[in-house]
């Protein structure tokens, strides 16, 4: 088994931008593939053997805390979710996601930018209501329940961000991720928020008209969201808000 | 130097810590929360199957209560839990869930009328009543009389920690992510703080507060094969550990998970069994019938991780030695089922292994075998989650107020880790409002520059060894020697190894000189911390000469309660010690609600008795029996066996549907 395992090269986009001498390198690293690798493995391997000074963020390597969105051979994707032998020729060319502040190397900082988004959309229940807590909880169509739990499954890794082209065109766009989140808390029954008040957020071209339904969002999520059709929702509805 | 000034700080920001900051918050203090990662990424949210609570709702969960939560919850401990918190807690659960509820945790809800499911591995129709739609659902878990664990699908910490964050932001609470805290502030027994190291710039500074509050999870990855994230290192227990003053409690209680996947050791949820999978062996043979009659697959974690190795040593594993594992099967399941509940089940396998879960047959089957899961050991507190430093608390997985014992239930920990966010939160909110800082800046500044040297002082070491080797060397130590089944001889030998192993982290080289971006600098400092937690655990293993709970003792079979029904109590007196010191607190059987006995799953006739435990059950049943007779209801009763402490608000009634309570 060990002698067969062919040899991996892993190019690395080095680039650290807190250090003023340090310019974007691509550099190369070679070894030896092991069963099942997941970039995870070969990530931690380069770092432990290879370059101490290589960084990444790994955090569940289950694909769950959604920590590790990297662009692997130019598609945005979940490292740890990446297996080495779905590559037939050994070769994976690592780049960090764009549309992000990057840290160092692989790493970008998606948690400001969701903290960002959190804030501008009111990623929370707004309610005027006080529950008492030891009272039968509130009564929720369960169809519901599970609708609104589809849409809460986004695990803000950030993908979605990186694969979209408005982005690009518009950096104050809220991206797929902030418009499930405004969807998500709309179909919530806990929420008090009516169309007009998701209106107020994300009616206007850095939001919900902003998208060009180009679905690299949907293409690329590693949960397996529907965007496309989630999006399509809203902007029918906000399209009633602005001829209302 | 920075220093950062606020009443309460919060260290980790996973369920446990953020819902602390909550609590702080609604006290109007100023909280700001550390995290190592920006905290929706916490491990709080790998937890898969759900929360235990209470409610009663669904057709198999009527007529619980916290009564059958206390007692479950218990015998899961195998008696080694502190029962005042197991009754705080499950008083508290039912309010948890409903106050995420209204944060928006989408858990799911029942529908009236009939839905078929698998129980005992045959298919079952199961009819809730009207006066039940959509109320929280729950499914079956281990160890519990009833169908408990509420969820939301296979994503239930993913949900609730959301929630939680969410509910952070609103309250604007600040919330700084790449900090990682590595010592505590501490004057005259009484602690103010932390030093911080930014993991972005490197830079060094001081957070000084009222209160300090450690809630960093657990510490699996002193082991190699463990579901934990990569972050589980265990640092926040050698914060605590490091003062000289507080404890670590039993922290060879350490459980090991019956269903991760081979070979990735990524977490299989107890939910394929709760909601009817089974473990089948080489031959496809369901074996756990033959083991647990009663309880099945649903004894307790730790009953069914040894009895899959038993079987698997008696050569029925798949595969050879080391590498054998078992098959997880909840093909028979149905599909519609897999891909509504079990859906990060189904992905987990795909992705990781390339097996569709819900095909039929064997072709669907998942290779598993246990792995390092939950720590129940942790920084030792009173039951308001204070340590014996004053202004020092701690929360969740981090601690040990002690309501797993010697084995946490399955469902019990986002349920801790939330709960006690709300119970220990307001008690360490309490502390910030009534207490000031009393340090000089001066004091503070020593307190950064002494771990700039520290820093300094590592690298200009120059030695043969390799950090990254030691640290390699200690999980398999970990792995081999203090894993399911735990020997006197083997123990011994971990002790030793993983002592030479600490010494050797002083023998390093560091390669690269700079103090950011220095992989090998950042594991040279964090290393040594956990080779002490490591050796916390070994030697707390080597010395606990009985089984109970996770820890089990090939050499010493049975669970001892005539000499082994206390707590370990751990702690690293001086920096120069190599090994830790170890206290035992005794449990009181006197005024235990629930004597010790018999769990109900795993051997029997395999417990060492302690007189006083006869004479209590004899004390609790007349007590309960006159109590009857007089017409006294169930809190009475239990209020008059067992009187504890708890905040109003949390000890207030829980009401249930059709008040089946």
């Amino acid at each position: 088994m060990k002698s067969n395992a062919r040899e991996l090269t892993i190019s690395i986009l080095k680039y650290n931008p807190h250090n003023s001498n340090s310019r974007p390198t691509m550099i190369e690293y070679k070894l030896k593939e092991r069963p099942g690798m997941s970039l995870f493995l070969a990530l931690t391997t380069i770092r432990e053997k290879l370059d101490h000074d290589l960084a990444f963020d790994f955090v569940c390597r289950a694909g769950i805390c959604g920590s590790c969105g990297m662009l692997v051979n130019g598609k945005p994707q979940l490292a740890c979710k990446t297996q080495t032998k779905d590559y037939k020729n050994g070769k994976i060319t690592l780049m960090p996601m764009p549309a992000f502040e990057i840290i160092k190397d692989l790493s970008v900082d998606t948690g400001k930018w969701m903290n960002g988004m959190s804030k501008r959309v009111g990623s929370w229940i707004h309610t005027s209501e006080s529950t008492d807590i030891g009272k039968v909880e509130r009564r929720i169509d369960p169809e519901v329940a599970y609708d609104t739990f589809e849409l809460d499954r986004c695990i803000e890794c950030g993908i979605c961000v990186a694969s979209c082209a408005t982005k690009i065109m518009r950096p104050e766009f809220v991206g797929a991720v902030g418009l499930n989140r405004v969807v998500r808390f709309s179909i919530d029954p806990y929420d008090e928020r009516t169309d007009a008040d998701f209106y107020e957020v994300i009616g206007d071209d850095d939001g919900i008209f902003g998208c060009m339904s180009l679905m690299g969002c949907e293409d690329h999520c590693p949960k397996e969201i529907p965007l496309q059709q989630k999006i399509a929702y809203m902007r029918r509805k906000m399209v009633n808000q602005r001829s209302t | 130097m920075k220093i950062h000034y606020c009443d309460a700080l919060v260290i980790g920001g996973g369920l446990a810590g953020l819902r602390s900051a909550v609590a702080a918050n609604d006290k109007g203090l100023n909280v700001t929360v550390i995290s190592m990662v920006p905290v929706k990424r916490s491990h709080s949210a790998a937890a898969q199957g759900g929360m235990q609570a209470s409610l009663g709702n669904s057709k198999m969960s009527q007529g619980d209560n916290e009564d059958l939560h206390f007692t479950d919850t218990v015998k899961g401990s195998d008696w080694g839990c502190d029962q005042e918190v197991a009754r705080m807690f499950v008083n508290t659960a039912p309010k948890a869930i409903r106050e995420l509820a209204s944060w928006g945790v989408p858990w799911t809800r029942i529908k009236e009328g009939a839905r078929t499911a698998i129980i005992n591995a045959e298919k079952t129709t199961i009819v809730e009543d009207p006066d039940v739609n959509g109320l929280i659902h729950s499914r079956d878990f281990g160890g519990t009389k009833k169908w408990r664990t509420c969820y939301s699908a296979d994503a239930t910490g993913h949900s609730m920690l959301f929630g939680v964050a969410n509910e952070a932001l609103k309250r604007e609470i600040e919330i700084q992510d790449r900090k990682e805290a590595i010592s505590l502030i501490h004057k005259d027994d009484q602690c103010y703080g932390a030093v911080v190291r930014d993991l972005i710039t490197g830079e060094l500074s001081a957070y000084v507060a009222k209160g300090t509050m450690i809630a960093t999870g657990g510490y699996g990855r002193i082991y190699r094969t463990t579901t934990n994230a990569v972050i589980c290192e265990g640092i926040g227990h050698a914060l605590a550990l490091e003062t000289g003053k507080v404890a670590l409690g039993n922290m060879e209680a350490v459980q090991f998970h019956p269903t991760p996947i081979v070979p990735s050791g990524i977490l299989l949820t107890e939910g394929c069994r709760g909601d009817g999978g089974v473990l089948r062996d080489k031959d496809g043979h369901r074996f756990m019938p033959d083991y647990e009659p009663e309880k099945k697959e649903l004894a307790s974690r730790d009953v069914v991780a040894r009895r899959m190795m038993e079987h698997i040593k008696k050569g029925k594993g798949v595969g050879d030695g080391k590498e054998s594992y078992v098959w997880l099967d909840i093909s028979i399941l149905g599909r519609e089922h897999i891909e509504r509940n079990l859906r990060d089940v189904q992905d987990i396998a795909k992705t990781f292994n390339g097996i569709d879960p819900a095909d039929e047959g064997k072709a669907g089957w998942m290779p598993v075998h246990p792995a390092q899961h939950y720590s129940m050991g942790g920084i030792r507190t009173d039951r308001t989650g204070q340590t014996r430093r004053k202004g020092l608390f701690s929360a969740g997985e981090a601690a040990c107020w002690d309501l797993h014992g010697f084995n946490r239930l399955g469902g019990n920990s986002v349920s801790e880790a939330v709960v006690s966010g709300m119970i220990i939160g307001s008690y360490f909110a309490d502390h910030c409002k009534t207490n000031d800082i009393n340090i000089s800046t001066n004091y503070v500044q020593e307190a950064i520059r002494m771990q700039d040297l520290e820093l300094d002082r590592i690298l200009t070491l120059e030695g043969p060894e390799d950090i990254f080797e030691i640290k390699a060397r200690m999980q398999d130590i970990m792995d081999n020697k203090v894993g399911v089944f735990r020997n006197g001889i083997e123990l011994k030998e971990a002790v030793t190894e993983l002592e030479e192993l600490y010494l050797k982290t002083n023998e390093i080289t560091i390669k690269a000189k700079n103090k950011i971006h220095n992989d090998e600098l950042t594991e040279a400092y964090r290393v040594p911390k956990m080779l002490k937690i490591a050796l916390c655990v070994a030697k707390g293993a080597r010395d606990r000469t009985e089984s109970r709970g996770a820890h089990y003792r090939e050499d010493y079979e049975k669970r001892d309660d005539e000499n082994w029904l206390s707590r370990t109590l751990a702690y690293w007196r001086s920096e120069s010690d190599t090994l830790p010191e170890l206290e035992y607190e005794p449990l009181d059987i006197t005024t235990m609600e629930l004597p010790p006995g018999f769990r109900g799953y795993g051997k029997r006739g395999n417990i060492l008795e302690h007189p006083d435990s006869a004479i209590r059950q004899k004390e609790v049943d007349s007590i309960r029996s006159k109590m009857v007779r007089e017409g006294k209801d169930r809190i009475e009763i239990q209020e008059a066996i067992m009187p504890y402490e708890l905040q109003r608000e949390y000890k207030a009634l829980n009401y249930r549907v059709g008040d089946r309570t």
